[in-house]
């Protein structure tokens, strides 16, 4: 069933098949671009990304899907996402085949991917450390100064 | 203790808490007893914000114990400090020194620091965040005059902005109390002190939040009073209006059991008046006194875990 549903959204999409690399789909649309900033992707490296964005979705009403070619992304490295897009899901593709196809998971901690929104925080400062933040029951909150942060997340995503 | 550093009073089990309380009583009994117990061993204040009833307290806790001081002084007398990272200024005063403790205005500062250094690192205030030795030193009044089980507790006064009300919440959470909060509406706990609260305290949720002081006084075997700040309104007369209603004196007191204990973490303003110093309820002067024996006891026991260094 599902793999219908993602040969459909491919033919919506009119974005060809990578041939490898990694493909999220079910991000929540409008959240493309958080995605990439998340995971540090811009292009500059010459990664070839496709992106698109409000895709009509049986899920979700509208759906943004991000491809990267050349890049298998680990687990650790996008269960990051499930802060802004929980019903992300990740296909590994090698040969233009998916091998591996799973989903998001909520991290314990994240580190060194959201910025803190408190002025009075340690961790905004010039000192050496990276920003840490734990994922909680509803939102996520500064190992530092232990504010918590429900919504807006993706407005604290560092770039 | 297990702990290497004491940053946080939500990190303070149960049994860390009576563990330090017990060898405070100790040392409070027989001072003399410690009073060569860490000689030669140095400990390094660092107070990026002045405190001077704080730092008094661990330089003479320090020195009870045989030990001695080392200061950075003032930030603007100070030239290790200037331009240069938090991180940079503990990892270089940590090998002058066997322990360390800092005040700083960020919050998380102390949290920090402590990932730069080994030895002991004590937390004397970060910014709006944790206090956990005037947190000890409290929780020890406490049990000295109501006890610490079965304990209905009144917390007065700024509970939004002020840290000492935020890390004893934490620490009362750990033992079978009661907690009352009583505030004007603009300076409740915040939500996220009320949501690790109810977090600690799981199903058993000991705290109610009230306006008026009449709502609760009677019930209280503690009433623990803070201070409002006039910088917290936009104008004088609002703030003479609303603090007014949260100073107590001998008529306020008339209303309370007559076991009650009142305390304070002074230096205190006109909350409460001078007539209640000389009555049964005042233990705010005892309050200031145990700063000196708990702090002598948190540090011995984190320089005797860390001494020898090879019980690893
Ligand atoms: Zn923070």
């Amino acid at each position: 069933m599902s793999d219908e549903g993602d040969d459909r959204s491919e033919h919506e999409l009119r974005v060809s098949k990578i041939h490898n690399g990694t493909v999220i789909d079910h991000i929540n649309g409008g959240q493309a671009l958080n995605v990439l900033a998340i995971l540090g992707i811009d292009g500059s490296q010459g990664e070839e990304i496709s992106v698109g964005m409000n895709v009509p979705s049986d899920r979700l009403a509208r759906k943004d899907i991000v491809k990267v070619e050349g890049r298998e992304l680990s687990q650790d490295e996008v269960d990051v996402l499930s802060l802004i897009a929980p019903d992300a899901t990740i296909n590994i593709v090698r040969e233009y085949d998916v091998v591996e196809k799973h989903r998001v998971e909520r991290p314990e901690v994240v580190v060194g991917v959201l910025s803190c929104p408190n002025d009075g925080c340690i961790s905004t400062g010039d000192e050496p450390v990276d920003s840490r933040f734990e994922v909680v029951d509803d939102g996520v909150r500064c190992s530092y100064c232990g504010t918590i942060v429900r919504e807006g997340i993706a407005s604290l995503i560092e770039h | 203790m297990r702990h290497d550093h004491v940053i946080t009073s939500k990190h303070l089990s149960r049994a860390d808490v009576e563990t330090v309380l017990d060898r405070a009583a100790e040392i409070a009994a027989d001072p003399s007893a410690v009073a060569d117990r860490h000689a030669g061993a140095l400990l390094g204040l660092l107070f990026f914000e002045p405190s001077t009833r704080t730092k008094l307290s661990f330089e003479t806790a320090m020195k009870r114990l045989g030990g001695d001081v080392v200061d950075m002084g003032s930030v603007e007398s100070s030239s290790v400090t200037k331009g240069e990272t938090l991180a940079d200024t503990v990892r270089v005063i940590e090998g002058y020194t066997d322990a360390l403790v800092l005040r700083h205005p960020k919050e998380g500062a102390a949290t920090m620091a402590s990932e730069f250094v080994d030895v002991p690192l004590l937390n004397a205030g970060d910014g709006a965040g944790q206090h956990p030795t005037q947190t000890l030193l409290d929780l020890y009044t406490i049990r000295e005059n109501a006890g610490l089980d079965d304990l209905t507790i009144g917390i007065m006064g700024d509970l939004k902005y002020g840290r000492t009300v935020h890390s004893l919440a934490y620490a009362l959470s750990n033992f079978d109390t009661r907690q009352h909060f009583i505030s004007p509406e603009s300076l409740q706990l915040p939500r996220e002190v009320v949501y690790d609260l109810h977090q600690q305290q799981g199903g058993r949720t000991g705290i109610r939040e009230h306006q008026r002081l009449e709502a609760v006084l009677g019930d209280l075997d503690v009433l623990y009073v803070t201070r409002i700040q006039r910088e917290r309104f936009p104008d004088e007369s609002e703030y003479r209006k609303v603090a007014g209603e949260y100073q107590i004196d001998r008529e306020t007191l008339e209303a309370a059991s007559d076991d009650l204990t009142v305390m304070h973490p002074l230096p205190r303003v006109d909350e409460i008046a001078p007539e209640v110093d000389d009555t049964e309820y005042a233990a705010y002067f005892e309050q200031a006194h145990n700063g000196v024996p708990v702090r002598m006891a948190l540090l011995d026991l984190l320089l005797s875990e860390d001494g020898g260094g090879s019980d690893e």
